[in-house]
């Protein structure tokens, strides 16, 4: 299997605030990696400096063989090769469904309009959404709005998907949706790295689990091996927290 | 916490509540009979006092000869037409250099401080200044420069000092609006390859542009008053050309008729930019309520 990414040493700093402590980080090309781990110990800020959209203070970002880290790289073109979902959507209030998912194809890929509205048709009925493509984002519910905006990263056919605590902002009766749609891309073998808090999800869709404490990776390793026998009492600690609260069955 | 009401309570509240509904309906009434009955005082003391003052007949005479009135209105209506045309070509001028100006200001990066820095420089200083200085200055000191191929037209350099003046308060107006638009909306256009300014134009401005239409034709109201200060520089518009009536016979009432032609203009296009924000406004509820409700 070939590299998909390989981060080395990546520290980042808000002020005095360190969020990213050296972090390193390596995974395969249609591999699926969860990152779990507290609020606040940089799942996303991580996977924003991966899309560039934070300025890294030191260290390294390889994405399919090439640095996206190095002096003179061009942004945008490195950013259309990565797509990243947030937890707030953000879709564009001013846009139908459609015209967000074309936006980006249209406008960076230069398509003509039928081809870019063709495409992203396929896509949205292929998620159960074809029927909302002329709708407006606040038309739908939360669940539909966090499908389209998975659609609209898609529709730049990313060779890496970042996906930052998508199911976060949503009523529980909404989240299994969402996962559905990425269950579909994991099948599909997309390569994903998924910031959550759903360990439930982790456990059945990941090959690795990377537990991020204190600004780097702790630990990884295997669902199974991970969830039931943690090597690092930080890791045993934050689980038993988690199994405390209900939101993961062993 | 404020969970559903418990159901034994429930029509408790209910009882509580609807007396008070009829209240306020008895109150509506009875608000509108003082509203009424005050307006009328008010105004009936104001009308009053004015016709009871030693002055009012010379006042009357002066301001409100009906004769006058039909003689000269016709003149000075026509003369509008000036002040239509400085104030469409000035306008569509505002606008672009407004949102240019809003948009160099908003570009983030210390490549382009000077750029801020020179767009600063030029909202400040024409914020700064009366407008009737900067139509003096363009107005008589440009043509009296004698450069060749410059116009000496002072409808020309209306049209300028004007733009500079407005374009200034037009593109805060912009910039507001700019500034109203999260920051995650502009992110998420760049996540997915948008360049900067594909973003600002795709993403941004459209929202931003939607949300400041009530303020812009806030400021165009204002605009439309001050193309009388053109005037100072030797056009002929609706003004002068009350001026030059009132000049003539001296009698005021040409003053009455141009402040007649700006009520009949300003007010409608007040009154639309107060239908257009509270439509803005119960757009937007209604746009947060789908969304709540969506996602319940």
């Amino acid at each position: 299997m070939s590299e998909a990414l390989r981060i080395e040493g990546l520290w980042k700093s808000f002020g005095d605030l360190e969020v990213l402590r050296g972090l390193e980080l390596a995974m395969d090309e249609h591999e699926i990696v969860c990152l779990i781990g507290a609020s606040g110990s940089g799942k996303s800020t991580l996977l924003r400096c991966i899309n560039l959209t934070e300025p890294i203070d030191a260290g390294r970002i390889v994405v399919g063989g090439r640095e996206i880290t190095a002096e003179g790289i061009d942004v945008d073109l490195v950013r259309r090769g990565i797509g990243i979902v947030f937890q707030s959507y953000n879709l564009f209030p001013h846009m139908s469904v459609l015209d967000n998912v074309t936006l980006a194809p249209r406008r960076v890929l230069r398509l003509p309009r039928a081809d870019a509205e063709a495409r992203a048709t396929e896509l949205l009925e292929r998620f159960g959404l074809a029927d909302k493509r002329l709708d407006y984002p606040d038309r739908l519910s939360g669940g539909q709005q966090q499908r389209v905006a998975i659609v609209r990263a898609l529709a730049m056919e990313p060779r890496l998907l970042l996906l930052d605590e998508v199911t976060s902002a949503l009523d529980p009766e909404l989240v299994a949706e969402v996962l559905n749609v990425i269950r579909e891309l994991a099948a599909e073998g997309m390569t994903m790295l998924i910031a959550t808090h759903e360990m439930g999800f982790a456990r059945d869709i990941a090959h690795r689990i990377a537990f991020v404490d204190g600004g780097r990776i702790l630990e990884q390793g295997p669902p199974d091996r991970l969830f039931t026998d943690p090597a690092e009492p930080r890791t045993r600690q934050f689980l038993q927290r988690i199994i405390e609260a209900g939101r993961l069955q062993v | 916490m404020s969970g559903p009401v418990p159901g034994a309570t429930g029509p408790v509240e209910a009882d509580a509540v609807r007396p008070p509904a009829r209240r306020a309906a008895r109150y509506s009434g009875r608000s509108l009979a003082i509203a009424i009955v005050s307006t009328l005082l008010v105004f009936g003391a104001i009308a009053v006092v004015v016709a009871s003052s030693p002055g009012w007949e010379r006042v009357q005479r002066q301001f409100f000869d009906w004769g006058n009135f039909v003689e000269s209105a016709p003149d000075i209506v026509a003369r509008f037409e000036v002040n239509v045309r400085l104030f469409l070509i000035a306008e569509a001028l505002i606008l672009v250099l407004g949102l240019v100006i809003a948009v160099l200001r908003s570009l983030p990066g210390p490549a382009l401080f000077p750029v801020r820095l020179l767009a600063t420089a030029y909202v400040d200083l024409f914020r700064a200044l009366p407008g009737v200085l900067v139509i003096y200055v363009l107005g008589f000191g440009i043509p009296g420069l004698r450069l060749p191929g410059v116009p000496n037209d002072p409808f020309v350099w209306g049209v300028v000092a004007l733009t500079l003046l407005y374009s200034a308060y037009v593109s805060e107006v912009y910039r507001a609006g700019i500034d109203s638009v999260h920051p995650s909306q502009a992110a998420a256009a760049r996540s997915l390859g948008l360049t900067q300014l594909q973003a600002m134009r795709y993403v941004v401005l459209p929202q931003a542009v939607r949300r400041v239409i009530p303020p812009l034709l806030n400021d165009f109201i204002g605009l439309q008053k001050d193309t009388v200060l053109v005037s100072f520089i030797g056009v002929v518009e609706i003004f002068r050309q009350s001026q030059i009536r009132q000049a003539a016979t001296f009698n005021f009432t040409p003053y009455l008729a141009t402040a007649l032609v700006f009520l009949l203009l300003t007010i409608p296009l007040a009154r639309l930019t107060d239908w257009l924000v509270s439509r803005e406004r119960s757009r937007r509820d209604a746009g947060a309520a789908a969304r709540r409700g969506g996602a319940a």
